[in-house]
C-alpha cells in the first residue's frame, strides 16, 4: 500500500474538479518542480523582455510615445516581480532564481533574443508579442496553482494595454509614408514567425503537455493556443494594409480557421540552445545591471541593519492602528 | 553577485478606496518597512489601485493549517439556522 498513490489520485481528482491549489497543500513533488520551472521562466521572460524595448525609451519619436514606453517596461519589471513572487511561495528563493539566470541555467522566452531594430519594432512587439504573450496568459489565468493563477490574472489586466499601444504605433506608420509603412512591413516580416514559436512546439513535440494538461496547469494545447492567436491577428493585419509574410496563409472555410505555412522550428531550437541573435548579449546585460545594483542592495541593507539596531521595533511601524 | 543575506518577505495589503477594507494584494521583499511601502506603491497601484497601502511581515503571519480545514470550518456547514433563509416567513409579512 503506498500512500503517495492516494495522494496523487486524490490530487488529481481535486485539480480535475477545478478546485485550485494553494501553497500549503499537498502536492506531487513533480507537480511542484514543473511550476517552479514554469513560474520562474516565465518571471525572467518578463525582466529579459525589458531590454528590447528599453533600446529605444530614449529614441521614442515624441515625449507621448517615451511616456508610455516608460510605462510599459515599467509594468513588465511589475510582471517580473509577481511571478517571482508566486514562484518563491512553492519553496523556491528569489536568490536562487536570480542566480540561475545570471548563471544561463534558467531559461527565459527565445523571442526575446531578436533584436529591435527600428522603432516600429516596438510597435510589432507590443502587437504580436505582447498579443502571444496574452493569448497564453489569459489561459494561465485558470490555472491550478492558485498564486501562479492570481498573477496571471493580474498582469493581463495590465497587459492589454501593451498590445493596445503596439497595434497603434503600427497603424500610425502603416497610415504614414511609404518608408514608414515599409518599416512597419518589414517588423512585422521580423517578428511574425518567432512569435508564432512562442506557444512553442507542436503537441505531439511536447512531451510535457500532456502531465500539464491532467494537472490543470495548461488548459489549451499550443497549437490550439497560436490557432486562436493567427485567427485574431490576420484581420488585424488586413486592417491596416499589412500583409502577413506567408504564402501559404488563408481561410479555411471549413475548418473555420486561417490555414498556415510550415514554421521553422530548426531556428526555434536553435535559438532555445542559445544561437540567437541576442542570447549572449541580453544575458550580459542582465549581469551588468545586477553588478552595477549591487552598492544600492548593500546600502539599502546597511541602512536597514543600522535603523533596526536604533529603534528595538525597528522594521514595523510605530502606531498603535497599522489603519 | 547576490545579496549576502536576502531580504525579508513582505505582504502587502491595499485599500482600494475609502470606505473599503484593506486586501491582500501580493508580496514583495525589502530590507524594511519604509522600502516595503515605497515598493508595494510601485508594484501594486501603478495604476490607481489604491487610497492606503499596509505592509506586514509576513513572518509574522500565523495562518491555519490546509489539514485542519474540517475541524475549523465543518462545524458551521451543518449549522444552517445561522442563515436568514432557514426561516419561512410567509410574503405577507413583507421584506424582513
Amino acid at each position: 500500500m503506498a500512500p503517495t498513490v492516494d495522494l496523487e489520485a486524490r490530487f488529481l481528482a481535486y485539480v480535475a474538479a477545478e478546485n485550485k491549489v494553494e501553497p500549503k497543500h499537498w502536492m506531487p513533488d513533480a507537480y511542484r518542480k514543473t511550476l517552479v520551472r514554469q513560474i520562474s521562466q516565465h518571471a525572467h521572460s518578463e525582466v529579459v523582455g525589458m531590454l528590447p524595448e528599453a533600446n529605444w525609451i530614449t529614441r521614442a519619436p515624441s515625449l507621448r510615445a517615451k511616456l508610455i514606453l516608460l510605462a510599459k517596461v515599467q509594468d513588465e519589471g511589475g510582471h517580473g516581480l509577481y511571478l517571482y513572487s508566486a514562484a518563491e511561495t512553492l519553496g523556491t528563493s528569489r536568490d536562487q532564481m536570480i542566480d540561475d539566470l545570471l548563471a544561463g541555467k534558467a531559461k527565459y522566452s527565445s523571442i526575446f533574443n531578436y533584436p529591435t531594430l527600428t522603432w516600429a519594432d516596438m510597435g510589432a512587439v507590443g502587437w504580436l508579442v505582447d498579443g502571444a504573450a496574452i493569448q497564453n496568459q489569459v489561459m494561465l489565468c485558470r490555472t491550478s496553482y492558485g498564486p501562479y493563477s492570481r498573477a496571471m490574472v493580474r498582469i493581463c489586466k495590465e497587459e492589454s494595454f501593451h498590445q493596445r499601444q503596439g497595434y497603434e504605433i503600427m497603424m500610425h506608420l502603416a497610415r504614414g509614408t511609404q518608408e514608414q509603412k515599409a518599416m512597419a512591413q518589414d517588423a512585422l516580416n521580423r517578428w511574425w514567425w518567432p512569435s508564432l514559436m512562442m506557444f512553442g512546439p507542436s503537441d505531439d513535440q511536447s512531451p510535457n503537455s500532456a502531465q500539464s494538461m491532467a494537472w490543470r496547469i495548461k488548459r489549451k494545447s499550443n497549437d490550439d493556443l497560436r490557432q486562436e492567436f493567427i485567427d485574431k491577428t490576420v484581420p488585424q493585419a488586413e486592417f491596416i494594409g499589412l500583409s502577413i509574410p506567408d504564402p501559404d496563409l488563408k481561410w479555411n472555410e471549413e475548418r473555420g480557421h486561417y490555414d498556415f505555412g510550415a514554421i521553422d522550428w530548426s531556428e526555434f531550437f536553435a535559438v532555445v540552445a542559445g544561437n540567437g541573435p541576442c542570447n549572449t548579449e541580453r544575458l550580459e546585460a542582465r549581469r551588468k545591471a545586477h553588478a552595477e545594483g549591487a552598492w544600492v542592495r548593500e546600502a539599502a541593507s546597511a541602512y536597514a541593519a543600522k535603523q533596526s539596531a536604533r529603534r528595538p521595533a525597528a522594521g514595523l511601524p510605530a502606531k498603535p492602528h497599522a489603519a | 553577485m547576490s545579496t549576502p543575506d536576502q531580504w525579508p518577505l513582505w505582504e502587502v495589503f491595499v485599500r482600494s478606496k475609502n470606505g473599503l477594507s484593506h486586501k491582500h494584494s501580493g508580496s514583495l521583499h525589502a530590507p524594511d518597512a519604509e522600502m516595503a511601502l515605497k515598493n508595494a506603491r510601485d508594484v501594486y497601484t501603478r495604476r490607481s489601485e489604491g487610497t492606503s497601502i499596509w505592509v506586514v511581515p509576513s513572518s509574522a503571519i500565523v495562518a491555519s493549517a490546509p489539514d485542519e480545514k474540517e475541524v475549523l470550518f465543518a462545524p458551521s456547514d451543518d449549522k444552517v439556522y445561522r442563515h436568514p433563509t432557514f426561516y419561512e416567513i410567509p410574503d405577507e409579512v413583507g421584506h424582513m
